[in-house]
């Protein structure tokens, strides 16, 4: 048995190392580097929860983490929301369906900063969309939340939005095509409206992809970075700092690595807390229909 | 379920039935994809238009005021001579950074994804699925958790801020979705096939080069593809591990465009960033649904 997986075991080692040291060594290294009072160097010393208690008191992370909820919650919503309608209207056997599916994804396959910059020059406040409503004849038209303490968060959301609607698009998609058309026949012999179907019916059905989605939006909500850097990099002021940059600075301008540490802790636990309950919902599911189909 | 996503086409087409006539309705549905299809495409024809005009044009005018002239200055000096930080070479830079980083980054990593799902689907030993679950953690853990461990561990080796430490990186953190997409293409395919090269006498590595890989063709392309894309659109990584001397794209284009002096050139910077989009741009409208199907396989994890 050793001989018989000695090849294939060779063939895994690299992978192996690379779990043992990365995705398990260096997480605990985090965390341990996280109840130590290391600065520019690290230190190997222990100092508790002082990090973290340091950490929650400092305004620039709660704002941070403030608009971590605020951006995620509006580029989760706007993705979903604007994705599955773009996919129940693409499916109602349009024409140009190819060329609307290339245009509503090809702003995934680009980069978050080019998204940003794009975004940021769209709404530039004195020669971007406020200054051309302005020019048309709205001369008080207002569209400067780029700018905006309360609202600069948003802009970040709506660049969110453009750039992750598409994925959500085309995964709903492919789901819808999966479903048997029998169930239109059944609604339309019940007088059930299309639209009531699309939110009763069609999205129970759909609920896996749903929570996929959710699941892959949320994990890159978290670890927003690049485009903030691009389109606000955190300002006006802090107003759209995120825990992701916070982790950068601290680790490289500020040269705080106890406190970087910490909040990468918390973010990590933060993803958890979001993957635990979406996996343990799937496999759930998983085992009911397995339980169902016996 | 897991082959599905990797054979079959990404969007069956619906049976189709007789064409609707055009009612209310269906204007209404138009108007909607039609301002969709707005949303989406507009800051594109915004940037290549702000792109051709001049200074003058733009400051006068408005975003959506088309050039006067086909003017190509502000994408040869993009391109050739705009200033990121001290210098002043252009973007062409980073393009060229991006390209040494890409092809080594792509090269090994779409390798060992290949060769570990291979030994994963079919070679199973105790240990094997634990360290897979534990790689599948890779793919949504926040990066920033990894990266002072991993600057440690790439000054000690010595290659922090090298170009063999940012592909070290790239190889790494794609290690996750490459493995899985090969795993769940290679889990779709007959155990027979394989269990016959066994009694044929054919060892691990003779199945997977003369029998696996030569079947492997449609999952290598949607593999390729997901890490030309991706690497190529990194900003974190290359920001942290490449070094002065090789910082990618996407760093070159957010140090011209935001850590400008004086005037910004709204004109070179957004000539700047379409040449930075280029090539995964070129990547999605050439590869067309394999891009979807990357996506499709990427997103189903485990």
């Amino acid at each position: 048995m050793l001989m018989r997986n000695l090849a294939a075991k060779i063939a895994l080692t690299p992978m192996m190392i690379i779990v043992a040291v990365v995705y398990v060594g260096c997480i605990l290294w985090t965390f341990r580097t996280s109840f130590t009072s290391s600065r520019v160097l690290p230190t190997y010393d222990f100092v508790g929860w002082d990090q973290y208690a340091a950490l929650f008191r400092s305004t620039r992370w709660i704002v941070s983490l403030e608009n971590m909820f605020i951006f995620g919650a509006a580029y989760i919503l706007g993705c979903l929301i604007v994705g599955y309608l773009m996919a129940i209207f693409i499916d109602q056997r349009v024409r140009g369906e190819n060329t609307l599916r290339t245009i509503y994804l090809y702003p995934h396959a680009m980069s978050f900063i080019v998204t940003g910059l794009i975004w940021q020059w769209m709404l530039n406040p004195t020669l971007g969309l406020q200054d051309f409503v302005r020019n048309l004849g709205w001369e008080s038209f207002s569209f400067n939340w780029i700018v905006d303490r309360d609202l600069a968060i948003f802009t970040v959301a709506i660049a969110g939005i453009w750039h992750g609607s598409g994925f959500v698009m085309a995964l709903l998609l492919a789901g819808l095509r999966g479903i048997d058309a029998e169930i239109w026949k059944v609604s339309k012999i019940d007088g059930i409206p299309a639209w009531r179907m699309y939110i009763q019916v069609i999205l129970p059905i759909l609920l896996p992809m749903v929570l996929t989605c959710v699941f892959l939006l949320s994990a890159q909500a978290v670890k927003s970075f690049d485009i903030v850097v691009a389109m606000t990099n955190g300002g006006p002021g802090i107003a759209t700092e995120v825990p992701a940059k916070y982790v950068m600075d601290y680790l490289f301008e500020r040269s705080n690595i106890g406190r970087a540490t910490a909040a990468a802790t918390v973010m990590l636990v933060m993803v958890i807390s979001i993957a635990a309950p979406l996996l343990y919902l799937r496999s759930f599911r998983k085992e009911r229909q397995s339980g169902a189909g016996k | 379920m897991n082959r599905a996503t990797a054979s079959a086409d990404a969007f069956p087409v619906r049976v189709r039935r007789r064409k609707p006539l055009i009612t209310p309705a269906r204007l209404g549905l138009y108007a909607f994809l039609v301002s969709a299809a707005l949303f989406f495409a507009l800051p594109l024809f915004i940037m290549v238009i702000t792109s051709l005009k001049t200074m003058d044009e733009i400051r006068t005018g408005t975003i959506f005021t088309l050039p006067m002239a086909f003017n190509l200055d502000p994408w040869i000096k993009a391109w050739d001579a705009a200033c990121t930080g001290i210098t002043c070479e252009g973007i062409k830079v980073g393009f060229w950074n991006s390209i040494r980083i890409l092809i080594p980054s792509v090269a090994l990593s779409v390798t060992l994804g290949a060769l570990n799902g291979y030994a994963l689907s079919f070679w199973k030993f105790r240990g094997a699925n634990i360290a897979f679950a534990l790689l599948m953690t890779g793919a949504f853990v926040p990066h920033q958790v990894y990266v002072f461990p991993m600057v440690q561990i790439s000054a000690a080796l010595g290659i922090f801020g090298t170009l063999h430490g940012i592909v070290l990186v790239h190889v790494i953190f794609g290690l996750p979705v490459m493995t899985l997409i090969f795993r769940n293409y290679y889990a779709g395919i007959p155990e027979e096939i394989f269990k016959a090269a066994r009694v044929d006498g054919a060892g691990f590595w003779r199945i997977f080069l003369t029998i696996m890989l030569p079947m492997s063709t449609p999952i290598m392309i949607v593999a390729v593809i997901w890490q030309v894309t991706g690497i190529w659109n990194d900003f974190l990584f290359g920001l942290i591990f490449a070094g002065r001397d090789n910082l990618p794209m996407t760093v070159q284009l957010n140090n011209i465009v935001n850590s400008q002096f004086g005037e910004r050139e709204y004109n070179v910077n957004m000539a700047a960033t379409i040449l930075t989009a280029l090539v995964p741009l070129f990547v999605y409208f050439v590869s067309g649904k394999w891009f979807v199907r990357g996506i499709a396989s990427g997103a189903v994890k485990g």
